[in-house]
């Protein structure tokens, strides 16, 4: 039963992992993309498309973090004691960028400073978590159930590499998100955007795929082994032919978010297939990391059972409710 | 120089949680006030109430947003600086947390978006359902937060395997005595600084002849219900005395004031201590009534911080003055509520005129009494459990993360206080403007018929990039309100 339920835990934490990248990517990539649209109008606009749902979306990584702690505790102390410098970077970036959105419309003279916040916070927190991603698969020294690696163990080509590719990957995600989401100049100029960007991720993802396949002979097993995993960059190699179509296209504004998303989640399943069920590669699996039966229990019934499933309907509820396009140059609340 | 990463790691602990705890002290009640003038304007159809809503509404968006983002810092450190803490009690205070972010951070933090953007989106009942929900989350966390802090004060039901704890009752660990004095406690403490709050802003504007019927109604309110909260708060911080005796009896002699045992015991009233020197140099004490309030007998024998192993005992001096501080306000919000509600009966609210000029300057200097209060109350619960992080069980020096650097902390400390610095400076500036400025008097019925009186009735406040200061002292006519 303990042995089910650190699946069950395991499998909860990659979905909250899924709806965090995909919720909160758009909104981060919307910030990224704000540093590089100087219209005010527009920037109101773009701000205004993610004003009601952002809050919601970024409380996912206050999930993943809680849900690490409850249900695998050996990882939530090692994972965030590796990442002791960037995991602060990337809370301070999360607090600029959060406060931005009530701040930037309180004042003109330091509207500035909100603006750099908001672009440079949204930026930054992007490139920590594909960072750490990337420090991830290269691996953490571990021993006996405690980081034992130096601060700057991070700081290598890899997860810079997959730094950079994350800060690409939300901003596509945030063109798309403005695609679907306004309309006008500023969806021109998102559409303008899409194809760039998705060239930018195609470059990151064959470094990346090559330089691990190079590398990490465990994974190149592991898909010899399982070769079904080859349907997924085949899949996420028709997605993006279809989202350049689309963006040269621009017939469907839902099309590049539906697209990207999936990008995203092909991506997330070479991922998690590449690794499942380590959690901290070949050092700690799910089973060995889950807390005690007890715990899990515990969180199980109420939880699991109950609570998840109520969130996830309300989260719909809340998104049909802001359906649609926003409306332009619509005063903030 | 030598940085201790375990000194600069409390050091920062104690930073990040009393900015972050400010705003949630302020937010819980001020999502329940906004409840209620939500339920009013339904019941009652008022306008004056809805207007009420929408100008608390841009308060609640700031605060919120600055207690969002600074609670997640919260939820990282646990694992950032306090890896041992987090391992070892992680399988209770773990699950305590995730109920934490599954219950109250997404429904607050969803339903809040539909408070700010969706009023004219969903049905009236729904938008009133997304009230409910908001202050449903801002009191199903400050529960969990409880919860888990309530078992690092006293921890049960768990047993350990290795040096790791396993919970064994979880009934026991949500439903134990101390934790159901603690919530109600900090929950009273949460309305009492929002009803200090509404009531001072209130005070303002009376003082400033502006909003009359809207500052008479936020000062009654404010007042009245703390004249009602005031004296459950000190029943209710009683109990948590009577626990703290019976568990944690170092922090209750720190508490106290008492270095040597005493039969009977005084009860210090205030004191001037030497920790050097281990006594205190003044002392002002009600004979007998220290025995009383312990034991609730006149002439027990109460021991003294001395007989405590000296590494089991707190640091003396935070303790003993937060807990007289937190009571000294407790008392000055007596007074001031219940002088209201005299004033009340005696009819002199029914013209703002008549209330004392003097009576509302004080409560406008109270406005930052709750805040000060649940500060100091959390600081002589938190610094008096010490040494450790979980009573008894952990020390604090043991639960941090061994692989720490010191050099790693003082650079997030550094950027945590400049940041803080920054946005805390930033929002209290945003919130005072907001206050300032006041809010939209024109109710459509009220504008047509000021409109023929020639009146021009003041314009919306400049939400949405109107500039701040540029804002139109609004117009001193009273009569557009409804009284």
């Amino acid at each position: 039963m303990s042995l089910d339920l650190a699946h069950f835990w395991g499998a909860v934490l990659a979905l909250s992992i899924l709806i965090y990248v995909l919720l909160d990517g758009f909104d981060l990539g919307v910030g990224i993309l704000f540093a590089l649209n100087r219209d005010e109008a527009q920037r109101r606009d773009m701000m205004g498309s993610i004003a009601p749902v952002w809050d919601g979306n970024e409380t996912w990584l206050v999930v993943i973090g809680t849900l690490l702690f409850g249900a695998f505790p050996v990882v939530y102390s090692i994972f965030l004691s590796a990442f002791y410098l960037p995991v602060g970077l990337l809370l301070v970036a999360l607090i600029l960028r959060g406060v931005a959105f009530e701040f930037r419309y309180k004042t003109r003279r330091a509207r500035w400073l909100w603006d750099f916040g908001f672009a440079a916070g949204s930026t930054v927190a992007s490139f920590v978590q594909g960072a750490a991603i990337g420090a991830m698969v290269q691996g953490i020294a571990v021993s006996g159930l405690a980081f034992a690696g130096s601060p700057f163990d991070w700081v290598a080509p890899f997860p810079l590499l997959c730094g950079v590719g994350l800060v690409l990957g939300y901003a596509l995600l945030g063109a798309a998100w403005l695609v679907l989401k306004t309309e006008g100049r500023l969806r021109d100029w998102a559409y303008l955007w899409l194809p760039r960007l998705m060239t930018g991720v195609v470059v990151f993802v064959a470094l990346a795929l090559a330089s691990t396949l190079a590398g990490d002979f465990r994974v190149v097993e592991r898909w010899l082994a399982q070769p079904w995993l080859f349907t997924l960059p085949l899949i996420a190699t028709l997605a993006a032919w279809q989202l350049y179509r689309a963006a040269a296209q621009r017939r469907y504004d839902w099309r590049p978010y539906a697209l990207a998303s999936l990008l995203f989640l092909t991506a997330y399943l070479m991922l998690a297939g590449s690794f499942w069920p380590w959690i901290i590669p070949y050092e700690l699996t799910l089973a060995d990391a889950a807390a005690p039966p007890q715990s899990l229990t515990f969180l199980f019934w109420g939880a699991g059972v109950v609570v998840l499933p109520v969130i996830l309907i309300y989260t719909a509820v809340v998104y049909w409710v802001f359906r649609g396009k926003v409306e332009p140059g619509r005063e903030y609340h | 120089m030598d940085l201790d990463p375990l000194a600069l790691s409390r050091i920062q602990f104690a930073f990040t949680v009393s900015f972050h705890i400010i705003f949630p002290a302020f937010t819980i009640g001020l999502a329940a006030w906004l409840a209620t003038l939500e339920a009013l304007h339904l019941v009652t159809g008022n306008g004056l109430y809805r207007r009420l809503f929408a100008f608390w509404l841009k308060v609640f968006a700031v605060a919120f947003g600055m207690g969002v983002v600074s609670g997640i810092v919260m939820a990282f450190q646990f694992g950032t600086n306090w890896s041992e803490l987090a391992r070892r009690t992680g399988p209770i205070l773990g699950p305590l947390l995730v109920y934490e972010s599954f219950t109250a951070f997404l429904l607050e933090a969803t339903f809040f978006g539909v408070l700010l953007f969706g009023r004219d989106r969903v049905p009236r009942w729904a938008y009133f359902v997304s009230t409910l929900m908001v202050a449903l989350g801002t009191t199903f966390s400050a529960f969990w937060i409880m919860a888990n802090n309530t078992w690092m004060q006293v921890p049960v039901a768990y047993e350990l395997a290795g040096a790791d704890t396993v919970p064994t009752d979880w009934g026991e660990i949500l439903f134990n005595d101390v934790l159901w004095v603690r919530f109600p406690h900090m929950l009273l403490g949460a309305y009492l600084t929002t009803a200090f709050c509404v009531a001072a802003t209130g005070a303002w504007y009376l003082l400033r002849h502006r909003h009359l019927s809207a500052a008479r109604m936020m000062l009654a309110m404010g007042l009245g219900l703390a004249a009602v909260l005031t004296p459950l708060q000190m029943v209710a911080g009683h109990f948590n005395g009577e626990y703290t005796v019976e568990h944690q009896p170092a922090k209750f002699m720190t508490m106290e004031g008492r270095w040597q045992t005493e039969q009977p015991a005084r009860l210090l009233l205030l004191a001037w201590p030497d920790v050097e020197a281990e006594r205190n140099v003044f002392e002002l004490g009600v004979p007998y009534l220290g025995s009383f309030v312990a034991q609730g007998s006149f002439d027990a024998a109460e021991p003294g911080i001395l007989t405590t192993p000296r590494d089991e005992r707190p640091p003396f001096l935070i303790p003993f003055y937060g807990f007289r501080i937190m009571v000294g306000l407790g008392l000055m919000m007596l007074a001031l509520s219940w002088g209201g509600v005299w004033l009340m009966a005696k009819g002199r609210f029914r013209d703002p005129k008549r209330i004392p000029r003097w009576f509302l300057w004080a409560t406008f200097l109270h406005f930052p009494s709750g805040f000060i209060a649940v500060l100091a109350g959390w600081l002589t619960a938190e610094v008096g459990r010490q040494p450790w992080v979980v009573y008894g069980l952990l020390r604090t020096a043991d639960a941090v993360t061994p692989s720490l650097s010191g050099a790693a902390v003082l650079l997030s400390l550094l950027t945590y206080v400049l940041v803080y610095a920054l946005i805390f400076s930033a929002g209290t500036l945003y919130i005072y403007r907001l206050l300032r400025s006041g809010f939209d008097e024109t109710d459509p019925a009220a504008a047509t018929a000021a409109a023929r009186r020639g009146i021009t009735p003041s314009r919306p406040l400049g939400v949405g990039g109107g500039p701040p200061g540029a804002v139109p002292a609004a117009p001193r006519s009273d009569t557009i309100w409804p009284q």
